[in-house]
């Protein structure tokens, strides 16, 4: 018999006004709907509590909605406990059941989808294959590294040719360098098979580095749902701003609108940005620390003062609090051989492409 | 892709259930047999067309019994919905109500014809005189019943009650109804009785003027009388529960928190109450300070004072079970001492409080509930034990014995029997409740997964040497008592002849070999093979409802989890007395007619020991992570494959330790055995009782030993067993979430 080849079966995911409560007064999700491509990775980010586990769960049929629907593909999955979805979890604590072996886990899905033996065994290899872990078959999960275990937990899901993938904070319990390994095996798997993927993080670098899309998610709702470039680039508000990447918050005023663009003033310091959609008034500016340019000494014009505060050297680059009138700013600057010292008068300015004007908050 | 289980058309396990109902209804004798089901002689006796042994499809063709006609409609009913698909609302609907009328059907009629005919005067009055009666359920019963009940529970489960899983909802359905039959409904049945009159109706006046009997509740002691029972058992929990609090804190110290060198030894101690029969420690006590006790006599001699019966009475209960619950009391306080996290020792000491005032400012508030929660486990073993008070008692009466001679003494009372059952009752169930709801609630000692870095403090110099000094003493006094358990067995005849003999093991045990094979000729053969019988069934039945209750308990949650939990723990509380009493009054009578046979026994053990296998279940599965069970099913393995395939095997230390306790259990009690144990089914411990109460001590002892030494036995092969059962090098996974 030809070797057994793992091939995705993706569909989409779509969730219809899905609200969950706990008992009767938690609301783990208010009203959310999302629709998730197949064959894209998405994640869902967000600070813990924020119902992005419980969002995750309810795909898997291991929580149930109390209202709205759920679809997966074409079919209403609402109703149906999670043995009876065609969707495979890989959990934060990988979950390998310790008395089986290697391959016995990765088997083990496949004696309840009516495959015979050497199907199972086949598709068992082919998955291991998949994650480079063929030799290690016959090992206890005991007798693995961490990163292994995690490998098989993503074998014994993708054999199973799922319709979704579900993936639970897979990477939390790995120290950072394999973390970065591990994710991008993920992540070129997911783009080989052609699967669809629902990734849970907390932490935003590996959502950005990971994703098709992301789902912010902020007190049981969604914050805002973008590629990693428009997350970061535009942000929709004051939290997604802070919460992807670091933000500088600061209060403005848009002074006037001329078309798409907004003329904004903070503190005397002027500057034409996007308007994008904002009325006349208070405003948010948000600026990350590394779009700010920081120079030496007083300038008459094009900048505002300010002093440094704060000066710390952490390797690749400075870091600065600085004030200003306005309060304090965070920037981070690449030049680490001219770096100031605290005390020091300085000039700040921001990067043509730096700031971002965001509705107050 | 796999094809949702709603879809189907075929539906494994309502096939099943429906063959076993058609089984039940059609081949099966629908009566109980005398001679017992197993026997088969039923075959041969008439079978189908005798009355006795017709199943239930035979006698309506022979126009008898015509009630359990209406039996038919809900067996046949199934038959049209089995190719339907479990999400069309007309499964569910028929499911539902064909097992719920089939169910009610089959105990209204069980209740309303007895073997008097009508049960109930009014049924007599409605429908006139009936001319027929009928016995207790057979195996074609509960068969039946056993169908329609997984009919209700597939119906319910088809409308999506936790998550439309079928395994779980027909657990929850059987673990509650046989809680329902085999606890509430004795139970019940018991309350009932405390009203019932001498002419049989009921009376609020008769359970008042019982209940407020002078007997149980008189205060008499106080002015130099005599106090009423339920005063004396109260005066003597409420001792027994401090005694073995201070000294199982002792031990607890010691083991935890000093030098001592021979820890082990120490944790030895805690396997000794389950091992020993509770009345033999109250056997020793007699050899030691009864009237021709050894020290009895030695003090006699030694002062020209005449030997009196003191130790018969309070003195003598008290000393035999302090030193019976002591290692309870242990068990229960080196968990919580060794749970007062190291660092919050360590923090006061930084903070500059020397050990005393550590150990008075901190640790010693720290296991406050624990410290109540032991006293509370003192309390009520005290009051649920039967053993030590009927040999030790003399006059000093408790409710435990009291129950039992109002129903087998001269004065045959029922209903006083009922009485008492109740206020013991209620003392336990206090006991129960306090520690459930107002400890439960009240723990410091919560173990989290973190490891603690820190030790734990020696103890300070002026607790140590008191606290090593009870230990020595009362530590000698175990061995003691236990070392006379032996010598007592191979003495001729304890203070008056001590030639040392093998005479009562020969007497108990002695076999001879003839022609036909090995004859059991010693007298306790016979009781010891039925209690080993028993035990034997028994164990693994309360393994497993142990443990399908504990898996619910920690993996399920449904409505009503907490009254389930509540239900299923109850039985912990109720003493073996009042269950025993329960038991005669309830299944004495059709429909459910069990005494006299070896099924009560079974299943007064598998209902005394249940909540053992619960705890064990529970305390090993919430060590199990439940991404396990969740991965399997996201995995497309049902519940019951996930329950089978990982949660099992990983239980199998939980499972070993509920069988052997179980059995082991099984093979000590008394208190409710006394009440069932039949000319038939005799066990070892009521053979025991008896050999005591005609003063035949030195068997009795030597049956105890050989018990003891039997269940050590089995004790140690099963930590020969558990110890290999290691999975793999270490077991450091599953623990994130």
């Amino acid at each position: 018999m030809a070797n057994a080849v793992i091939h995705g079966k993706a569909a989409s995911v779509s969730f219809h006004n899905v609200s969950k409560m706990f008992g009767k007064d938690v609301l783990a999700v208010d009203d959310v709907s999302l629709t998730i491509e197949a064959g894209t990775l998405v994640t869902l980010l967000g600070p813990s509590g924020c119902g992005k586990t419980t969002t995750l769960r309810m795909i898997a049929g291991l929580e149930m909605a109390t209202r709205g629907r759920i679809m997966i593909g074409d079919k209403d999955v609402t109703g149906l406990p999670a043995t009876d979805r065609d969707v495979s979890m890989v959990f934060q604590s990988y979950a390998l059941f310790p008395h089986m072996s290697v391959i016995e886990n990765v088997s083990y899905g496949l004696k309840f989808s009516g495959f015979n033996k050497a199907e199972t065994r086949d598709r068992a290899i082919a998955g291991l294959d998949l994650v480079g872990l063929t030799q290690y078959a016959e090992r206890l999960p005991s007798e693995l590294s961490g990163g292994q275990q995690q490998r098989v937990a993503v074998a014994r899901a993708l054999v199973l040719e799922p319709q979704v993938l579900l993936f639970d904070e897979p990477l939390s319990n790995l120290d950072a360098k394999l973390r970065r390994q591990v994710r991008e095996e993920i992540r070129e798997i997911q783009q080989k098979l052609g699967l669809t993927v629902v990734y849970v993080t907390h932490d935003q670098e590996e959502a950005l580095a990971v994703s098709d899309r992301i789902v912010v998610m902020r007190n049981a709702g969604i914050a805002q749902i973008g590629t990693p470039r428009e997350l970061y680039d535009a942000p929709s508000d004051a939290f997604v701003a802070d919460f992807i990447g670091e933000a500088n918050l600061i209060p403005c005023s848009v002074d006037r609108i001329a078309g798409d663009m907004a003329e904004v003033s903070l503190d005397g310091y002027k500057t034409t940005l996007s308007a994008r959609g904002l009325p006349v008034g208070p405003a948010i500016l948000a600026v990350r620390p590394s779009r700010v340019v920081v120079t030496r000494g007083t300038k008459s014009s094009g900048g505002m003062a300010a002093r440094i505060e704060k000066a710390t050297y952490v390797g690749s680059r400075m870091e600065y609090t600085v004030a200003a009138d306005f309060g304090q700013i965070f920037a981070t600057v690449e030049d680490v051989d001219t770096a100031f010292a605290a005390g020091d008068e300085v000039t700040l300015g921001f990067e043509d492409r730096g700031p971002v004007l965001l509705p107050p908050s | 892709m796999r094809i949702a289980t709603t879809e189907r058309t075929v539906h494994p396990v309502l096939i099943f259930w429906t063959i076993v109902g058609w089984v039940g209804f059609l081949v099966l004798p629908w009566y109980g047999i005398d001679e017992g089901f197993f026997r088969f002689e039923w075959l041969f006796d008439g079978y189908p067309m005798d009355t006795d042994h017709a199943p239930a499809a035979m006698l309506l063709a022979m126009g008898q019994k015509w009630w359990l006609a209406p039996l038919l409609l809900p067996l046949i009913l199934p038959l049209f919905v089995l190719n339907r698909r479990k999400t069309e609302p007309i499964y569910a609907k028929v499911l539902i109500s064909a097992g719920a009328f089939g169910f009610g059907w089959l105990i209204a009629q069980g209740f309303g014809i007895g073997i008097r005919g009508w049960s109930f005067d009014w049924l007599e009055a409605l429908f006139g005189p009936l001319d027929d009666r009928q016995f207790g359920m057979g195996y074609g019963a509960l068969l039946l019943a056993s169908a329609y009940l997984f009919f209700f529970t597939q119906g319910i489960a088809a409308r999506g009650a936790v998550n439309g899983d079928v395994f779980v909802v027909s657990s929850i359905g059987g673990v509650i109804a046989i809680v329902s039959i085999f606890v509430f409904f004795p139970i019940a049945k018991t309350l009932l009785a405390a009203f019932i009159t001498e002419d049989g109706s009921y009376s609020v006046a008769v359970f008042l003027a019982k209940f407020f009997d002078d007997r149980i509740w008189a205060l008499g002691c106080l002015f130099g009388g005599r106090c009423g029972v339920a005063w004396n058992s109260l005066f003597l929990a409420v001792l027994v529960g401090i005694i073995t609090t201070l000294l199982g804190l002792v031990f607890a110290l010691v083991v935890t928190r000093s030098g001592f060198r021979y820890k082990q030894g120490l944790r030895a101690l805690t396997v000794l109450p389950i091992i020993t029969p509770p009345f033999v420690i109250g056997l020793a006590i007699i050899l030691l300070f009864g009237l021709s006790g050894s020290v009895t006599t030695w003090v006699a001699d030694l002062f020209g004072i005449r030997p009196t019966r003191w130790i018969y009475g309070l003195p003598g209960i008290l000393i035999a079970q302090v030193l019976a619950f002591t290692p309870i009391a242990f068990l229960v306080l080196i968990g919580v001492v060794e749970g007062v996290s190291p660092s919050m020792e360590e923090a006061a000491q930084t903070l500059r409080a020397d050990k005393w005032q550590t150990f008075r400012t901190v640790s010693l508030p720290l296991m406050r509930p624990g410290l109540a929660n032991a006293f509370l486990l003192g309390f009520i073993e005290s009051m649920a034990d039967f053993g030590n008070p009927l040999v030790l008692g003399g006059n000093y009466d408790v409710l435990s014995t009291e129950i039992f001679f109002a129903i087998v003494g001269a004065q045959y009372d029922q209903g006083r029997a009922a009485v008492l059952a109740i206020v013991l009752l209620a003392f336990t169930l206090g006991a129960f409740y306090a520690q459930r709801f107002w400890l439960g609630k009240k723990s410091y000692t919560t173990v989290s997964g973190k490891g603690d870095a820190g030790v734990h403090p020696q103890m300070p110099r002026r607790l140590s040497i008191p606290v090593y000094a009870v230990a020595a003493v009362w530590t000698a006094f175990t061995v003691i008592i236990y070392l006379m358990i032996l010598y007592g067995s191979v003495v001729e005849l304890w203070g008056v002849n001590n030639t040392l003999t093998f005479k009562h093991y020969i007497t108990a045990f002695s076999l001879r070999l003839d022609e036909g094979g090995i004859r059991w000729t010693g007298s306790a053969w016979d009781s010891f093979w039925t209690t080993i019988q028993i035990a034997t069934i028994a164990a693994p039945l309360t393994a497993a409802v142990g443990l399908i209750t504990a898996y619910l308990l920690t993996r399920q949650s449904f409505a009503g989890k907490n009254a389930f939990e509540f239900g299923t723990m109850l039985s912990f509380a109720i003493p073996g007395t009042v269950i025993g009493v329960s038991y005669i009054l309830a299944f004495n009578v059709p429909p459910i007619e069990l005494t006299g046979t070896g099924i009560i026994l079974v299943v007064s053990f598998i209902f005394r020991n249940m909540p053992v296998g619960v705890r064990a279940g529970i305390a090993s599965m919430s060590q199990l992570d439940k991404s396990l069970d969740e991965s399997s099913l996201t995995l497309g393995a049902n519940s019951w494959q996930t329950f089978r395939g990982v949660i099992l095997p990983l239980l199998r230390p939980a499972i070993l330790a509920a069988l052997v306790y179980s059995f082991v259990r099984a093979m000590t009690a008394i208190s409710a055995v006394i009440f069932l144990v039949s000319a038939k089914y005799d066990m070892a411990t009521s053979y025991i009782i008896g050999r005591v109460e005609n003063n035949d001590y030195g068997l009795a002892i030597a049956y105890s030993t050989t018990l003891i030494a039997v269940m050590l036995t089995t004790v140690g092969l099963l930590q020969l067993m558990v110890g290999k059962t290691r999975i793999g090098r270490r077991m450091d996974h599953g623990s994130g979430g």
